[in-house]
């Protein structure tokens, strides 16, 4: 079969054809609360706490965490390197915990706290990690840092930075080109020993 | 005045942005009525389209817009060739006819009001090949000589040189090295997918994208559609690395504008991290024959560098391979060849370090095959082949600190202690390696302009099109403007990243400091003497309260003629050490040390940074990278980040980077070389050699994985 249109070098303006949304995505979706099968493909109203904030969104049912916060709420700061899972770029906490946005879907997301690298700082106040990141130059081109910090948090908390080697071990899911691995594991160890000084205090999502 | 700025570690300027998401990279600037696209990419290497049914994609959800060639805008392409396009040869053109060139050619686009839509449909897009025999094995493909070598700052790279008789020599000499040497595809990867968003306003296009060129990319560009070369405004103010990757503009920008042109809204094209190694360049497959023959004394008769790449069908894109063995030496008889190898491939790219890191691994490992043959400590070597100056151009050198690195670089590697015999030095079950290479890379300078605006409560804010990738641009450039006007920094801006901004080179070749620096020096400093002119004085923010309106100036920069008179390189000396397991060919590296004349060193906490960066980089060359290529059809056939190994936390070894006092006034009136790429230069050859006193085993082809060594 080919291509129908032969317009020549006319530019193709946008078409409609007026199809009724996929419903069998729908299926897939465990106890989706309300779905509107539009026109324009199917939507669930989902809704996402992210730090600290709830937002109602209506989504293509596919959007993962990560595009949900990139591409709908605008908070860019959590990235996509891979859409993978392989790089880390995405990382944010989910109820304290890390894990790589790009393999969540955002309807899976709902009654979950979120919190991204923008929810870390205390307003002005920068969290003692973003602190250390600037003072160690642990960042070059900056991609992979949001990951590297929210990984990093969470590392200390879980308690697997207790030494630059235990520190390596457990950031090897957040990659970054820029070679900045020495000034990452340097600011995160100085952070760890802060902490367990009682020197500052981790935010609380 | 005295700098307070320069030479001084200040922390980066941009660093808070960076460390709570606040800078904003191509993929996230904001557009009303933004639609989404994804692009079907050939599964053939080389034929035509036959037949391409768009029916089922067209009517799937959310789609706004299927182009395929039939109806995708005939677009002008223009001649346009700029300093980082291939000297000979036609970019490709898209979606502009039925050929197939390569392997992930882009052949439609689908534009939808999602993501998930948009990728949904392309998958549907039906495409049938006429397919006919390529050429996708650089084993067997047909070598020929380069056509053209003005691609590039540098503008002599003769594909053949030759002085005295090395054939003869080699023949004669007391000791000889023979060996081949194979690099593999290397794919740049850096964390940022690249990414367009394009918007239309009549006949004007904005670009908000991923470039280390924003000029260039605005100047193609218009070249493509056919614009009047102001229409086209490019923003490009962060860059989540490229390492050359983003130096020229690749079809998707392209894409992304046909998109949007064709369903008039704003378009975001964003790739998949498959799809960087389809289109983003590469650097590419490189195989090299040394030969080296030398007397007792361990002094070179004799070189013969001879070496192929892999090349697209139609753009030759060649490297500067064989630059390094002209020179780094002294030879009286020297014979280098380069060739190509025409593929249906994508065109390959510059690559941190291009061509230098690739022809330095071959001859610093031939170089080790010769101290080992001789007997003679590979640092020795190097020492008794010091030129007096460039044998090649016969031109002196401006500074050459390659003496001073071998002995700080050793001292603080303790290369005194290392015991020559391979297999010599251990550490309970794991044999330790210790090797080194010299390192090397030219210095680039290329005419820059800035533009400086001054104020009367003191500010200066200073502009130019330049790019930030990660080397510090941002930090740097305004402790140049601060230092050069001898205002508080506090009181200074630099704005980079628009297209709008004077005109720079491109963001790459380490030229950024020497280029774009000298630009906003001289800019700074006619404005200073300016407002100082009318109104006395030496304190320029006292002067600016007295004068009472802002002043503005501009200035063009290029650089004077040192060029034809000097022959100018940084240069440097790395060390490193491996711990090899036996039982199963694992490389660990534990230790590196890199020591640098690079000139003057503008903030040495960046120039740290980016200095390790290069030599990660080097490492991951040595010991993981390698882009896997079906040779039967051109398919990357490990095309994300698992399968294709890069560095990670674990691997990091310790790094120690060391800057040689070094002033040059040839270089440009900075006295800046650059760093970025220098770093990388030598790291492959210095741990590969230190595999080889390890274990005895000389691995000649990279990366050396364990079963190399089982």
């Amino acid at each position: 079969m080919t291509q129908s249109n032969s317009q020549g070098g006319n530019e193709q303006r946008a078409l409609q054809t007026g199809s009724v949304a996929d419903a069998r995505a729908l299926d897939a979706a465990p106890a989706a609360p309300s779905a509107n099968a539009t026109k324009d493909g199917a939507r669930l109203d989902v809704q996402l706490r992210i730090n600290g904030m709830t937002h109602r969104l209506a989504l293509d049912p596919r959007t993962t965490l990560l595009d949900a916060l990139r591409e709908h709420l605008h908070l860019t700061g959590s990235k996509r390197g891979c859409a993978l899972g392989q790089c880390g770029a995405c990382t944010v906490l989910m109820d304290g915990k890390r894990m790589k946005s790009c393999l969540w879907l955002a309807a899976l997301a709902e009654g979950h706290e979120i919190t991204t690298i923008e929810g870390l700082a205390d307003g002005e106040r920068l969290h003692p990690l973003q602190e250390a990141f600037i003072e160690h130059d642990a960042f070059q081109c900056g991609y992979c840092t949001a990951g590297q910090i929210m990984a990093g948090v969470a590392c200390i908390a879980e308690g697997h930075a207790g030494s630059p080697q235990e520190i390596r071990d457990w950031m090897s899911g957040n990659l970054c080109r820029c070679g900045a691995y020495n000034h990452i594991v340097a600011a995160i160890h100085q952070t760890a020993a802060g902490a367990a000084a009682g020197a500052n205090k981790p935010k609380q999502s | 005045m005295p700098d307070m700025y320069i030479g001084q570690p200040l922390s980066r300027i941009d660093g808070r942005k960076k460390v709570t998401g606040q800078a904003t990279y191509a993929a996230e600037f904001q557009a009303q009525n933004l639609a989404y696209a994804a692009a079907v990419r050939s599964t053939i290497a080389c034929g035509r389209i036959a037949a391409i049914d768009t029916s089922a994609a067209e009517s799937a959800p959310g789609v706004l817009a299927v182009l395929t060639h039939h109806n995708a805008m005939r677009l002008p392409y223009r001649e346009h060739r700029s300093m980082i396009d291939p000297g000979t040869g036609e970019r490709l053109h898209v979606l502009q006819d039925e050929r197939v060139l390569h392997h992930g050619q882009p052949v439609a686009l689908v534009v939808a009001t999602t993501l998930e839509q948009a990728w949904h449909a392309a998958a549907l897009v039906r495409v049938a090949y006429a397919e006919d025999a390529g050429s996708t094995d650089i084993g067997s493909a047909a070598l020929v000589a380069p056509r053209d070598f003005g691609a590039g700052p540098d503008k002599v790279r003769p594909f053949e040189t030759l002085r005295g008789d090395p054939e003869a020599a080699f023949f004669k000499a007391a000791v000889q090295v023979d060996a081949y040497y194979e690099i593999p595809r290397e794919n740049h990867n850096p964390i940022e997918l690249h990414a367009t968003i394009a918007a239309w306003d009549g006949d004007r296009l904005t670009l908000w994208d991923k470039t280390q060129f924003v000029s260039g990319a605005a100047d193609e560009l218009a070249a493509i559609f056919g614009l009047a070369p102001g229409n086209v405004h490019v923003v490009s103010p962060f860059v989540g690395g490229a390492f050359g990757s983003a130096l020229r503009t690749w079809p998707h920008v392209t894409l992304a504008a046909l998109g949007a042109r064709a369903v008039g809204r704003p378009v975001k094209l964003m790739l998949t991290r498959r799809e960087m190694y389809y289109g983003t360049g590469f650097r590419p497959h490189t195989v090299q024959q040394v030969r080296l023959g030398a007397g007792g004394d361990g002094r070179l008769a004799a070189i013969e560098h001879d070496s192929h790449q892999e090349a697209s069908m139609y753009e030759e894109y060649s490297e500067a391979l064989l630059d390094t063995s002209r020179f780094l030496y002294s030879c009286p008889n020297v014979h280098t060849r380069h060739q190509v190898a025409p593929m249906n491939v994508h065109t390959p790219t510059w690559m941190r370090a291009p061509g230098e890191v690739s022809g330095n691994f071959a001859l610093e490992c031939a170089m080790d095959e010769l101290a080992c043959k001789l007997g003679i400590d590979p640092v020795e070597l190097r020492v008794r082949n010091e030129p007096a100056m460039d044998e090649h151009l016969k031109l002196p050198f401006s500074s050459r600190a390659t003496l001073e690195c071998y002995r700080v670089g050793a001292e603080r590697f303790g290369w005194s202690r290392r015991t020559p015999q391979p297999g010599s030095m251990r550490d309970g079950r794991l044999q330790i390696g210790w090797g080194m290479a010299t390192a090397n890379y030219p210095v680039f300078y290329a005419p820059a302009s800035a533009h400086v605006r001054l104020l009367p409560d003191g500010r200066a804010e200073v502009s130019a099109s330049a790019s930030d990738m990660g080397p510090g641009t941002w930090t740097s450039m305004t402790q140049v403007a601060a230092d050069a006007l001898g205002l508080p920094i506090e009181q200074v801006s630099f704005m980079l990243g628009d297209s709008r901004y004077p005109r720079t080179p491109p963001h790459g070749g380490s030229m950024t400091m020497a280029s774009v620096g000298s630009a906003v020096q001289a800019v700074c400093r006619d404005a200073r003497a300016q407002v100082l002119a009318r109104t006395g004085g030496t304190d320029l923010a006292a002067a600016l309260r007295l004068l009472g309106e802002p002043l503005e100036a501009s200035a063009d920069h290029s650089p004077d003629d040192s060029g034809k008179h000097f022959s100018r390189h940084a240069f440097g000396a790395v060390f490193a050490e491996v711990a090899v397991d036996p039982d199963l060919g694992e490389t660990r590296v534990r230790r590196l040390v890199g020591a640098y004349g690079a000139g003057r060193i503008v903030n040495p906490k960046l120039a740290r940074s980016q200095c390790e960066g290069g030599m990660f980089g080097g490492m991951g060359m040595a010991l993981m990278e390698h882009t896997v290529v079906d040779p039967r059809t051109g398919r990357v056939t490990n095309g994300n980040l698992a399968e294709y190994a890069v560095p990670v936390h674990a691997d990091a070894p310790h790094v120690d980077v060391l800057f040689v006092d070094e002033v040059d006034p040839h270089v440009n009136p900075l006295g800046v070389k650059g760093l970025g790429e220098i770093a990388t230069v030598g790291v492959p050859a210095a741990i590969v050699n230190a595999i080889f006193h390890a274990t005895g085993r000389r691995v000649r082809s990279l990366p050396v994985t364990p079963d190399r060594l089982l």
